[in-house]
């Protein structure tokens, strides 16, 4: 029995907080958040040079044969950093080509994906208006070898190298940029460092994953728990910084964290967050070793974190007074962060319902 | 991460496993219908091969096994897969036996901690009063020590298992110079004597759990303080310790949520099963969300535990986690009951009732969770000041200067 991270994990989670508490302070992602980009490339080729891109991947392609948690324990350093820029849709896609790929696209591109030089990023949803929009079965866009149609919250498209598209009948194909008929638009999306896009086709040419339709849910599943491990990350962040806020603001002539009510509402976002690590380590450790249980444990993760983190971002904003209202203060990146991790690859109560069917209620 | 026990541990499942299909259920008996003599045997032959009281010497009743976290778990899982009967629970086995193990003289220990967790004596804990509640250190009930005895006098209230009590625990003040803490001595007495009268209370769920109990020049003898004068703040801090350890427990909410599911099953909307409704579905599983992730994070707890840290703010955590989760269980429940809610969980109604208003028990009983013990307001206020580090409470702060 152990249940907690290995020697390594740790030294992974040391090494990507260092480098981005270097490249990627909190200076650089206020302004990365008003930038248009979005994102730092610097920041992305140090993810890649690091190996953190390929980290699931087989050794054979460039990756470092590890597995979800080790991407989960990057996630949450994400979310606690706020940090800018695609992460958990790259690494979804590579781990698609992977599982569903053909040898020959698996060489074509995973070395590539996994040290960064090109980028990658998920295109599934259609319409939006329903919640049901991220499920394999919904899906519309055609599956002939040539595509007509629009995916929309396509994280960070512009710019990628590579789509992995979800197609009718739950199968995945890969568009390249650049493919006839393909066109992206930028959303505008509330959480400014993970941006949206909206993604059409017009018979572009579309390359199938041979095995995609069988682990198109495996793979959103693994969304599922990375969405999960930055809003337990992001939560933390919110708890640390109003706990420190409480600290140092004064009123009444003394600290406002001597306030009884105050100190409450804090302890509150505590017993909301702080158990939460082991939920998404189980997520993960189910999706690695106990494939019986991981889709539930996936959805339950998601739809717990996905509420609980846009909660305490809200009472994280509250505890900050006219400061935290404020597009200077810092806290905002969390509270919109938990809005994307809520709705990105379908809201709380989509993965309630599919959670009560996976466990047979 | 590695949820596994190893292969040494598995081996000792194998050896509960094969020591309960001989013992559990006595032959011929389904496990519903033992008699209180069967189980009785049962727990002795468990306690002779090591699987209960493993903290406790021999010489007490114990089975005296050295510390084994992991083993403990499986002990705890297997006895739990067959519903064979555990250690004994309430007040004498899970807070008064730890506590003289810890500060008790020999003479204590031989007299009282076999019998405790044998439940051939059973134990009141009498700590709070009309005046102290969560501010318990403020205790007025006084013990005067005369003629080789502790003379008591003052009162206690929400004494639960007084029916059956044959003895308390008691926090007295015993030296009325000291400072508030520091006055407060922690005594054992005969329940059964003049010096004591007990007045039953009527709970909300209308039994009669809890009571007043008054001493009038009660008495007991001067050697049964547990501790030396003055230190029963810091002796009973020990025993709160334990209940809260007994409160905080992953797996009760786990059961409570299974029954929480069969109710969904049985109860109807629309005509059909409650389960099978889309926003009973979401409730259930948002519920589930938080079963979860206290199951979880007792694994790490226990992980931290195992490798000798501390898990810091997580085990402050764990009270109100339940009682959360209590709660919310009580509120769906509440729910799914419809016009049956209105009746009283124990009567007997007119007419035919579906027997599902026993929940109501339970709706009443997570209230009791959340004041019993310590209250919700009481956890958070250490969650914030030792968990989180704000500022202490101005007038807790000035009340703990000596
Ligand atoms: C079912 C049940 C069984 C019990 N069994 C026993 C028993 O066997 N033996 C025993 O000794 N006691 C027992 N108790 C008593 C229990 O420990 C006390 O009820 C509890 O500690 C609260 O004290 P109180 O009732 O005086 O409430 P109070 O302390 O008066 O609290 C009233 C309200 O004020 C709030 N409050 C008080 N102080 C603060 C503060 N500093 N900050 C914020 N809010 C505060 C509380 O949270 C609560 O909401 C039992 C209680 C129940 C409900």
């Amino acid at each position: 029995m152990n249940f907690d991270l290995s020697d390594e994990q740790r030294l992974l989670e040391e090494t990507v907080d260092k480098f981005l508490a270097t490249e990627c302070a909190m200076p650089r992602v206020r302004e990365l958040f008003d930038d248009d980009a979005g994102f730092d490339e610097a920041v992305w080729h140090g993810l890649g040079e690091m190996g953190v891109l390929g980290l699931h991947l087989p050794e054979d392609v460039g990756g470092a044969g590890l597995e979800l948690l080790e991407l989960a324990v990057v996630a949450e350093i994400m979310g606690r950093r706020a940090t800018p820029g695609p992460f958990f849709e790259h690494v979804l896609a590579a781990m698609a080509i992977d599982r569903a790929g053909s040898e020959a696209q698996r060489e074509q591109w995973l070395p590539r994906l996994a040290s960064g030089e090109a980028r990658a990023t998920i295109a599934v949803a259609e319409g939006g208006a329903s919640g049901e929009c991220w499920r394999p079965e919904q899906w519309q866009l055609g599956d002939g070898s040539a595509l007509s149609g629009e995916k929309r919250f396509v994280p960070h498209a512009l710019g990628a190298d590579l789509f992995v598209v979800g197609l009718r009948g739950g199968g995945l194909g890969l568009v390249e940029s650049g493919a006839p008929g393909l066109a992206t638009q930028r959303l505008e999306g509330l959480d400014r460092t993970r941006r949206l896009d909206c993604v059409t086709f017009e018979e572009t040419p579309c390359d199938r994953l041979p095995r995609g339709a069988e682990v198109a849910t495996q793979v959103l599943d693994a969304g599922l728990v990375l969405l999960a491990a930055d809003a337990h990350g992001g939560g933390m962040a919110c708890v640390d910084a109003a706990v420190e806020y409480a600290k140092t603001r004064e009123q009444f002539g003394v600290k406002i964290g001597s306030f009884q009510a105050l100190k409450h509402q804090l302890a509150d976002m505590a017993v909301e967050i702080h158990p939460t690590r082991g939920l998404v380590w189980y997520a993960a450790h189910a999706f690695d070793h106990l494939p019986e249980e991981a889709s539930a444990a996936a959805a339950t993760a998601k739809a717990h974190l996905g509420d609980r983190f846009v909660d305490v971002a809200r009472r994280t904003i509250e505890a900050h007074g006219g400061i935290g209202y404020t597009w200077e203060c810092d806290v905002q990146f969390w509270l919109k962060r938990s809005l994307f991790d809520w709705a990105i690859l379908g809201d709380p109560n989509l993965h309630r319902r599919r959670a009560a069917d996976l466990l047979g209620w | 991460m590695d949820l596994g026990y190893g292969t040494e541990y598995e081996a000792c499942r194998e050896q509960v496993r094969v020591f309960l299909r001989a013992q559990w259920p006595p032959r011929e008996t389904n496990a519903e219908d033992a008699t209180a003599e069967q189980i009785q045997s049962f727990r002795r032959a468990a306690v002779d091969a090591g699987y209960l009281y493993r903290n406790i010497p021999r010489r007490f009743g114990g089975s005296e096994q050295e510390a084994d976290i992991l083993a403990a778990q499986i002990i705890r899982e297997e006895f739990g897969t067959v519903r064979a009967p555990m250690e004994l629970t309430g007040q004498g086995p899970q807070m008064l036996a730890p506590t003289l193990l810890e500060w008790g003289t020999d003479w204590q220990k031989d007299h009282f901690v076999r019998k405790a967790i044998e439940g051939e004596h059973i134990w009141c804990q009498g700590y709070s009063e009309p005046g102290a509640g969560s501010d318990l250190a403020s205790l007025r009930t006084t013990g005067e020590l005369r003629d080789g005895e502790w003379v008591l006098n003052g009162q206690k209230i929400w004494t639960t298992h007084w029916k059956r009590a044959h003895y308390m625990f008691a926090l007295v003040r015993t030296e009325p110079e000291a400072g508030k803490h520091a006055g407060i001595s922690y005594l054992l007495l005969k329940m059964d004597q003049p010096g004591v009268e007990v007045r039953p209370l009527k709970q909300i769920t209308g039994d009669s759990e809890f009571a007043e109990v008054f001493f009038n020049d009660a008495r007991t003898p001067a050697d049964w303080i547990v501790g030396e004068r003055g230190a029963g703040w810091t002796v009973s801090r020990s025993l709160l310790r334990h209940e809260r350890n007994m409160i905080g427990s992953a797996n009760r909410s786990a059961g409570l949520f299974r029954s929480l599911l069969r109710l969904a099953r049985s109860a109807q909307i629309d005509g059909r099963p409650a389960v099978e409704d889309r926003q009973v579905r979401e409730a259930l599983a948002a519920i589930h969300g938080y079963v979860e992730t206290q199951r979880c994070s007792s694994y790490v707890q226990l992980t931290r535990e195992l490798q000798g840290r501390d898990s810091e703010t997580l085990s402050l955590l764990n009270k109100i986690s339940d009682t959360n989760i209590g709660q919310q269980v009580s509120l769906l429940a509440h729910r799914l009951l419809g016009a049956e809610s209105a009746l009283a969980p124990r009567g007997q109604p007119a007419g035919r009732t579906s027997g599902n208003e026993k929940w109501m028990n339970q709706f009443m009983g997570s209230l009791g969770m959340a004041i019993a013990g310590g209250t919700s307001n009481i956890q958070r206020n250490i969650i914030a000041e030792r968990g989180l580090g704000l500022p202490r409470d101005a007038a807790a702060a000035r009340d703990e200067k000596p």
